[in-house]
């Protein structure tokens, strides 16, 4: 192959300078494992001060100074917000595996902007980079931009004047700008660089799942682009988009994050439907039930997801008319996902199931997933809204759409493509309490957040009325068996990494027919030099 | 199993958020319990119709989410590669597709209705009889009266001990606090003076952002007298845990003696209308 003039470079040139999809993959699969270990323990801050009332665990690290160990919590719970958004589930399933297996399944030999796709990957680390560096300089009075991910203006305008916002917002604009160029490498890529024979509709669905989420990011990436630039023009430059003394209004804020926010989950979740699919057919040993249903509802979650944004501000003071039309436009989201579990229940209807590591990972998803969906439903109605919004129901919802749903179907990922990655097989006991410590720790977790939600715990607090100690006290013993499950995620990965046992080219066999197996594990440096042919 | 856990827990989420949350805690405070499962104890009509939409959904919820689980069980006894070596190549089923497409389309619909009856019920302000202002500030709420005789006072949590003395419970008891007359129709104005804050009363049903530079509107009408609480909503900075609501709901005869007193102790506001704007502005830093 190096004939061709594609020899493999070698040294940190190969990294740093890659072109190679899979490398880039590799690296962005590394970059979001490390991440998410930084945003974890983020999680882990936080859930310590709320395992008892009172202040006293964040003060270990603010010298007993309990003003300063408020302040560290909001920059504590800006941090995990971002980090795992923009830093672990969107590198991990689109960057991760995107970049890794949508040229291997439309038999493209690489993306079609290789340079392009370093650039995108390498803008992260400086992302990552600059929100760390927030955590050092002046946000109110003590260091850290506390203002929650969304980040509403005037709390992130006049409200924390000092440096760290600004960091914070450098940071979110090179990350969306590392998105937004992914986005547009992805599109070309799948529209023109499929293998002969491959229509559209013989794509598969993890590359549609893939193909609609840069749609969302290159669509509503550029409108926070322009939210957060406003933001920073009200903090430096004396404009007053935000400023109700100025003539601006902080709710614009609001509805232009929002018109980016609510694509966004979808972006964190659409590629996990996607996976979950193919997971679902290759250990149910059965083809896809209703591949176009699914390829479908998933263009139709996008379409609608830029049309509900408002339900996250139903408290703003919205006329009742527009919380109306928003109440009825979320609920129509439930019927295309309801379409999609409802056709991975009828793949595994008469399928003949084993259930290895990836098929754990994916059936929790499916169930997990349900349930987040199911309180979707309820906080969509505007009238119930007003008791749940801003409490920990919320926050119990989108954990179980996002730390069940997002985390899981990346883990049924790893598992599944580990093997193909690095040709190793990963283990099999380890795999196993990794996901069992994982279900049940992230259940004791998020589960009592609906009761504390109910009873009327406000969000983003670090201390909370005493009534709320008990389920606060499980859901802190919960992060603990997750933390141990993630010890074993990291011992089974560098078992794996460290394991003699190689797997062949179809680790799994006759269930899983996407392209990316009909190659070497791991598959060569460059792939594909003669296109397959798809009849 | 942990999948027997969870469903112990769902049943026992059922049931105690039908059977009603917590009762009253020592001296006619409402708020919640240890250890509750559903809703604070319901003060106003709202409220009992938001609890009662929310139990109509927990059925959709439980229900949904346990035909998913029971499905998912037969599949896996079913269908294993034990049971079931090997696989059937069906991969479509119209009349099925069609059926989970139109299903939830009408349990949704049967949802929306009582959805949009108790959303117009919350926000169309019926004719009031008195109306507040509450004002969020970093980090405590001004409140005003202003067809009372228009003073106003500040509401600070008390700190711990002094929280003691007044036997209120730990981060809600604040130093003054609004007092309104029972069954009657009260209308809040709500806003904020530097950055977003939110009124909330969990156990009137109400909830409201505190926006600078907007004047947003609710209402409720308390049936029971005591005391009740809730907590800034929106994240404000760093006390934002630190600014609770507390509204005592008192007879008639008890809420005329309070604002006769109250005309006295609290300062009256200037009409001055420079005053007033100012009021309005984000405080300059």
């Amino acid at each position: 192959m190096s004939s061709y003039g594609h020899g493999i470079p070698t040294g940190w040139r190969r990294w740093v300078f890659s072109t190679n999809h899979k490398d880039i993959g590799t690296m962005y699969l590394i970059f979001a494992i490390f991440a998410g270990i930084v945003g974890g323990a983020f999680s882990g801050l936080m859930r310590g001060e709320l395992m008892e009332p009172g202040i006293h665990f964040l003060t270990m690290f603010t010298n007993g100074d309990v003003s300063a160990a408020k302040h560290f919590y909001n920059v504590l719970l800006t941090g995990h917000g971002l980090i795992m958004v923009f830093f672990m589930v969107m590198p991990a399933l689109i960057g991760g595996f995107g970049n890794w297996f949508v040229p291997l399944m439309i038999g493209a030999p690489d993306m079609a902007f290789p340079r392009m796709n370093n650039i995108s990957f390498w803008l992260l680390p400086a992302a990552i980079g600059l929100l760390i560096l927030s955590t050092m300089f002046e946000g109110a009075t003590y260091p850290g931009a506390g203002i929650g991910w969304t980040a509403y203006a005037p709390l992130a305008t006049s409200g924390q004047p000092g440096p760290a916002v600004d960091l914070a917002i450098f940071s979110l604009h090179l990350a969306g700008a590392s998105s937004i160029m992914g986005a547009i490498n992805f599109i070309c890529t799948i529209f023109n660089m499929r293998a002969p024979g491959m229509t559209l509709h013989k794509m598969p669905l993890f590359v549609w799942s893939v193909l609609v989420t840069v749609f969302l990011l290159l669509l509503s990436l550029p409108v926070l682009a322009g939210a957060i630039t406003m933001l920073l023009t009200d903090r430096n430059f004396g404009t007053h988009f935000f400023d109700a003394a100025g003539g601006g209004d902080p709710v614009l804020y609001q509805h232009l994050f929002w018109f980016f926010g609510h694509p966004e989950v979808y972006i964190l979740i659409l590629p996990g439907f996607g996976l979950v699919s193919h997971i679902i057919s290759t250990f149910s040993r059965k083809p896809i039930f209703g591949y176009l249903g699914m390829a479908y509802a998933m263009v139709a979650i996008g379409v609608v997801g830029f049309v509900v944004w408002a339900h996250h501000m139903f408290s703003v003071g919205m006329d009742v008319d527009t919380k109306a039309y928003f109440t009825a436009a979320t609920m129509v989201i439930a019927v295309p996902t309801g379409i999609k579990i409802f056709s991975w229940l009828a793949t595994m209807w008469g399928g003949s199931i084993t259930f290895e590591t990836p098929m754990l990972f994916a059936l929790g998803m499916i169930f997990l997933f349900t349930i987040g969906g199911v309180t979707g439903v309820v906080l969509a109605n505007a009238g119930v809204d007003t008791s749940m919004h801003d409490t920990y129901y919320v926050v119990a919802h989108f954990h179980y759409t996002m730390s069940m749903g997002a985390l899981f179907s990346m883990f049924a990922g790893w598992y599944y493509w580990i093997g193909k990655i690095s040709g190793k097989q990963y283990p099999q006991l380890v795999s196993k309490i990794h996901f069992w410590l994982t279900f049940v720790g992230v259940n004791v977790i998020f589960f009592p957040q609906h009761f504390l939600g109910l009873a009327g715990m406000p969000r983003r607090i670090p201390d909370y009325p005493d009534a709320y100690a008990h389920w606060n006290y499980v859901s802190s013993v919960g992060y603990m068996i997750t933390g141990v499950g993630t010890l074993f995620f990291l011992v089974g990965a560098i078992m794996t990494l460290r394991s003699k046992t190689l797997v062949g080219d179809n680790q799994w066999g006759e269930g899983a027919t996407t392209l990316e197996w009909t190659l070497s594990s791991p598959p060569p440096f460059h792939q594909f030099n003669e296109l397959p042919r798809i009849k | 199993m942990s999948l027997n856990k969870i469903l112990c827990a769902v049943t026992a989420f059922l049931f105690t958020s039908l059977l009603g949350g917590a009762a009253a805690l020592a001296n006619g405070i409402f708020y919640a319990e240890p250890e509750q499962l559903g809703f604070m104890e319901p003060a106003t009509q709202v409220m009992r119709d938001i609890i009662s939409f929310h139990n109509g959904l927990l059925y959709m919820c439980v229900g949904v989410t346990l035909f998913v689980m029971i499905l998912m069980g037969y599949i896996f006894i079913k269908f294993n590669a034990k049971a079931n070596p090997t696989p059937t190549t069906t991969t479509h089923h119209t009349g099925l597709e069609i059926a989970w497409t139109t299903l939830p389309i009408i349990i949704l619909l049967v949802i929306a209705i009582p959805s949009f009856k108790l959303l117009y019920l919350e926000d169309v302000i019926p004719e009031s009889d008195l109306t507040v202002k509450a004002i969020g500030n970093q980090w405590y709420w001004t409140y005003e009266y202003p067809d009372n005789g228009d003073f106003s006072f500040d509401a600070i949590m008390l700190n711990e001990e002094e929280g003691k003395d007044a036997k209120l419970p730990r981060l809600l008891g604040t130093d003054n606090h609004i007092v309104v007359p029972v069954n009657k129709t009260v209308r809040m104005i709500i806003t904020a003076t530097d950055v977003i804050h939110a009124w909330a009363m969990p156990a009137f049903g109400v909830k409201i952002d505190a926006i600078p530079g907007k004047l947003n509107e609710t209402w409720f009408k308390a049936e029971r007298e005591g005391i009740y609480y809730g907590q800034c909503s929106e994240l404000c900075g760093k006390d934002h845990g630190f600014m609770p609501i507390m509204v005592e709901v008192v007879s008639q005869e008890k809420y005329e003696a309070w604002i006769k007193m109250a005309r006295e102790e609290y300062a009256q506001i200037k009409t001055d209308n420079l005053t007033q704007v100012a009021s309005m502005l984000p405080a300059q830093k």
